[in-house]
């Protein structure tokens, strides 16, 4: 199969148009039928599929970038009648488990990124839904600020996915709706088992929207609405930087970037993830080469890759190269730089950083080089690693080292930095670490005895004590490790993010096994069929 | 509440006066439909006296009463087919079980989802057709279409029954609904788009009763093999006074064309329109766009929708009981069918192809209409045939939506279509001259210039009878 190309660009869009009028853009979702991710399914009635929602993110992530100008985004439809339909179904059926379970991760991501573009970024959004709102539909709603529904007697908000397919609306659905929307749980209960939804004033009564619209004064109520919105923002944006492509070369054997590279060893079901440190000090801030944010989008790429390519590769090792005084340099020009975009580098650093966290394979940090520069923002992928292995070299050589990077900016799912994560319970421990850090580089053994290192070994032992951890690991169930990971590496306390990624995530997952939706009789299998589902009726 | 609703005031076979809850919901509803009728009804003649047919009881002699009357005091009534003990399932997993008598939870949705589609064409129709009254040509049509309309009213009624007696609180909500919404309202819209235009004049009207209203007659039919008791006897008494509807349209036409043949005949370039009257190829154009219109009211070719209310024995086939198998699973259904832009002859799995097939028995029942009125023209010694177009025809729902044809099912594309459009389908220019020709007749026996007269009049009435009392 071709490799899943996540990179695109507004002209080339074939599911949405962009459109930026000042400080509104307007997203229209247009979705081409006849142009899905993969044949097999038509995507009729702006249903989506992943090429979708890699247009989507893109719009997203330019939007921040490149039209700094821009302080609502409203998300239409082409259609009359119809906003969105949801993830379309024939997709899903005929998609494997590891392919359903991506593409609800990736669908997720792209939702909570739309909400930190609004809460961190000044760039808020609105869904104008002119028709049929279902499923998937309104889950792009609820990341929106605020949703209006036209009220034409007919078009509804629903969630028809327990009751017409035995799934659950896993696109953050189900958390958004009682945690964020505060629909009262027991309305929520009623709305989610209502395949027709709900609409006009009982849909606002019940706050599934902000408001409903008739269709005669939609377009100046939108555009007053978006017009609020737009002016309630304060965050400096800008300057506007163009997002070049990244153009990897993809081969059997590695994707390799300018700083990033991963190297794939099939046999062994592992990878070699190196990311390369900046060659000098910042030069230029306004770049979109500048380190920070090329080598962290080639590093999202290549995550992205290797979860939708490389599904047999269980573990990676993740190591870096470089100058740690560059890394640390990089991070403090960022963290002092006033400009938008500056701030704009860091929070995407945050994002991949996230995406890193929130991906089904085993990481295992490796410093074994004197090279190695894990400093600073390359630190966290060393944090956020589920072990960290550390040769402990004569000379000192390898080592680590924190900046202002690892003060709390980049934030896990759970509201916790890294390294507040890796001693909760135990501030103290965290703060000790960021106080030796600022002294200089912190070797091995040290690192070791700090709680950073999980393993620090001398060249007598360091290179078999990480072929056997690494042999020993592949040899795992990937499903254990999965949930075994996912539920180690989100320590702290829950948050909308964590219970989408953990709790919805999970169960759909789990849903998507079962016989009712995907076996023989299921109800996902025999969706568009001419038998009805028949379910075993067996609660657990 | 003053409004009391007795038996008298509303005739019925449900026992109206002993259930208290659809008095209570009826008590509220009624006066919204009044005020609707007066509101969205026939313009200008609510309080003129029109010879109408009143059903009062559903025994052969109740179901025809005929008497003067104004519209707002027209007897609405509900009525179902007589319950038929020991009925089963005629169709679908549960073939053979008994039929429910109330509402399953399971399909709860499903069903009031089609029954509320049904039901919101009814009062959108009388509202497409509110000023058609202005321009009627002949006393005879006007009473017929206040006939039409009146039936139309009563269907909603039939319909609002079922909503109000089955389904609680939605139930309600949706009554209201129903006269909430206004055909052609940009706010609020009736739910299906050919219900939306206006008829603007009584040829369209005339195809409306031909084609749309023979949709109907097709969808009821379906639902008349329901496995929800009540929603199958309530069709089965609605198909009755749909016959009408039809009878008005295909008359209508017929009369249309013979007369056309009449004057073409009278006029030396045989042209009836120098004469007013319509000529044959314009009366081809207005079947053709009604007649497409209408197939669209049939839903997608395949349809899992259709699957699930034939799975689930809400909605069968038309006279289920010819059929010999009820289940239809691992039967198919061979159709032409879109595949890459290319049309391909295809098995589809049989439940998902049932609009499809319904679709296929409409077209059968409208060429034995079509036929009837060449065999008029061949009469009169005209060599002219009226042909209905492919089913592939400016489509605008389904899959033949999204490709062109020519009327005889020659895939064309788009620029060719709209280059070809006025040769096929009613141009402006045809819209201007239909209506150059509405001007009313409301003297009795007298008929306009583009129609003829009727064979007979209404209930063994003559011709000349004073259908509508001005």
């Amino acid at each position: 199969m071709d490799p899943t190309q996540f990179e695109t660009h507004p002209s080339k869009y074939k599911h949405w148009k962009l459109a930026v009028n000042g400080e509104i853009a307007t997203l229209t979702m247009a979705v081409d039928a006849d142009h899905p991710h993969r044949p097999g399914y038509e995507l009729k009635l702006n249903s989506y599929d992943l090429s979708v929602d890699i247009e989507l993110a893109d719009a997203i992530q330019r939007l921040r970038f490149e039209h700094p100008e821009v302080r609502c985004v409203v998300f239409g439809a082409d259609l009359d009648k119809v906003f969105c339909s949801g993830a379309n179904i024939y997709m899903l059926g005929l998609s494997t488990h590891s392919f359903k379970v991506n593409f609800c991760k990736f669908t997720n991501e792209t939702r909570i990124y739309l909400e930190d573009a609004s809460g961190s970024s000044g760039l808020a959004s609105l869904c104008a839904c002119k028709g049929t709102t279902a499923g998937g539909g309104y889950e792009l709603a609820l990341a929106c600020d605020e949703t209006v529904l036209v009220d034409d007697g007919n078009s509804a908000v629903s969630f028809p996915e327990t009751p017409l397919l035995a799934v659950l609306p896993g696109t953050g659905g189900l958390t958004r709706l009682v945690d964020k929307r505060k629909v009262r749980r027991d309305r929520a209960d009623v709305f989610c088992t209502t395949a027709e939804g709900i609409k006009g004033k009982r849909a606002k009564d019940w706050g599934l929207v902000e408001d409903v619209v008739s269709r005669s004064k939609w377009d100046d109520a939108i555009a007053a609405r978006a017009k609020a919105l737009a002016a309630k923002q304060t965050v400096t944006r800008g300057p506007a930087v163009q997002l070049p492509e990244l153009s990897p070369k993809i081969t059997e054997k590695a994707f390799t970037y300018r700083y990033v590279e991963l190297a794939i060893d099939r046999a062994a079901r592992t990878a070699a993830l190196t990311v390369k440190g900046p060659d000098g000090a910042p030069s230029d801030l306004t770049s979109a080469d500048t380190w920070s944010l090329r080598a962290f989008r080639e590093l999202d790429d290549a995550l992205l890759r290797l979860r939708f390519d490389l599904p047999e590769i269980g573990i990676v090792t993740v190591r870096t190269t470089g100058d740690r005084a560059h890394v640390i340099a990089h991070d403090e020009a960022l963290a002092k730089a006033t400009t938008g975009f500056a701030r704009e580098v860091r929070l995407l650093q945050r994002r991949v950083l996230k995406r890193y966290d929130n991906t089904a394979r085993s990481f295992y940090a490796v410093a074994d080089t004197a090279d190695s520069c894990f400093a600073g923002s390359l630190l966290e992928l060393a944090l956020g690693a589920d072990r960290f292995y550390m040769l402990i070299d004569g000379d000192e050589k390898v080592a680590v080292q924190t900046s202002v990077a690892n003060q709390g900016f980049f934030t896990t799912s759970t509201g916790l930095s890294r390294l507040d994560a890796r001693f909760y319970g135990a501030p103290a421990d965290a703060a000790k670490i960021l106080a030796r850090g600022a002294e200089g580089p912190v070797p091995s053994e040290e690192a070791e005895q700090l709680g950073i290192a999980t393993v620090a070994a001398d060249d007598i032992d360091f290179e078999d004590e990480l072929r056997i951890a690494v042999e020993e690991r592949a040899s795992l169930s990937p499903d254990a490790l999965t949930g075994m990971e996912a539920s180690l590496r989100f320590v702290g306390p829950e948050t909308l993010e964590t219970k989408i990624f953990g709790r919805l995530s999970a169960w759909q997952n789990w849903i998507f096994t079962r016989a009712n939706s995907t076996g023989e009789h299921g109800a996902l299998t025999l969706y568009g069929q001419p038998e009805r589902p028949q379910f075993q009726w067996k609660r657990t | 509440m003053g409004n009391v609703l007795t038996d008298e005031k509303i005739p019925n076979n449900v026992n109206l006066s002993g259930d208290k809850r659809l008095q209570r919901a009826l008590e509220a509803w009624q006066p919204a439909f009044i005020d609707w009728w007066k509101q969205m009804g026939p313009l200008g003649w609510q309080e003129r006296d029109i010879y109408l047919r009143t059903a009062v009881s559903v025994e052969t002699d109740g179901w025809a009463h005929f008497d003067h009357v104004k519209m707002p005091d027209y007897r609405w009534g509900i009525f179902l087919e007589p319950k038929q003990e020991g009925r089963t399932h005629g169709f679908g997993d549960l073939y053979g079980q008994p039929v429910w008598d109330e509402v399953p939870g399971e399909f709860r949705n499903l069903m009031k989802r089609l029954i509320v589609t049904q039901g919101d064409t009814e009062p959108a129709s009388v509202e497409q057709q509110r000023d058609l009254g202005a321009t009627a040509p002949s006393l005879y049509d006007l009473r017929n279409l206040f006939q039409v309309n009146v039936e139309e009213g009563r269907h909603l009624w039939a319909m609002v029954y079922l909503l109000h007696t089955y389904f609680g609180r939605d139930g309600r909500e949706e009554a209201e609904e129903l006269l909430a919404r206004r055909s052609g309202d940009a706010d609020k819209p009736r739910i299906l788009g050919a219900f939306n235009e206006p008829t603007s004049h009584w040829l369209s009207f005339f195809m409306f009763t031909m084609f749309t209203d023979r949709d109907g007659k097709y969808q009821l039919s379906a639902l008349a093999e329901s496995g929800f008791d009540p929603l199958a006897r309530t069709c089965r008494f609605m198909l009755t006074e749909e016959a009408h509807h039809m009878f008005v349209g295909e008359s209508g036409i017929q009369r249309v064309v013979k007369r056309s043949c009449e004057l073409m005949k009278q006029d030396p370039n045989g042209d009836p329109r120098t004469l007013g009257g319509i000529d044959l190829p314009t009366v081809q154009k207005y079947a053709n766009l009604w007649y497409s219109l209408s197939l669209d009211l049939f839903g997608g070719e395949v349809s899992s929708n259709a699957a699930d209310a034939f799975a689930a024995g809400i909605k069968g086939r038309y006279k289920e009981d010819r059929y010999d198998e009820h289940k239809l699973v691992g039967s198919h259904f061979a159709m032409d069918v879109l595949e890459a832009g290319k049309v391909v002859h295809k098995d589809i799995p049989m439940r998902n192809a049932l609009n499809e097939v319904l679709r296929t028995e409409y077209i059968k029942d409208c060429q034995r209409g079509v036929d009837r009125w060449n065999k008029t023209i061949k009469d009169e010694g005209v060599d002219f045939e009226i042909k209905l177009p492919s089913p592939k025809f400016h489509r605008q729902i389904g899959m033949w939506s999204t490709v062109q044809f020519t009327p005889d099912g020659q895939m064309i594309d788009a620029e060719t279509f709209a280059k070809r459009r006025g040769e096929w389908l009613p141009t402006a220019e045809d819209e201007t001259f239909i209506k150059s020709l509405m001007h009313p007749v409301y003297e009795r026996g007298k008929f306009a210039s583009w129609i003829a007269p009727p064979g007979k009049g209404i209930n063994g009435l003559p011709g000349d009878f004073e259908y509508v009392r001005l």
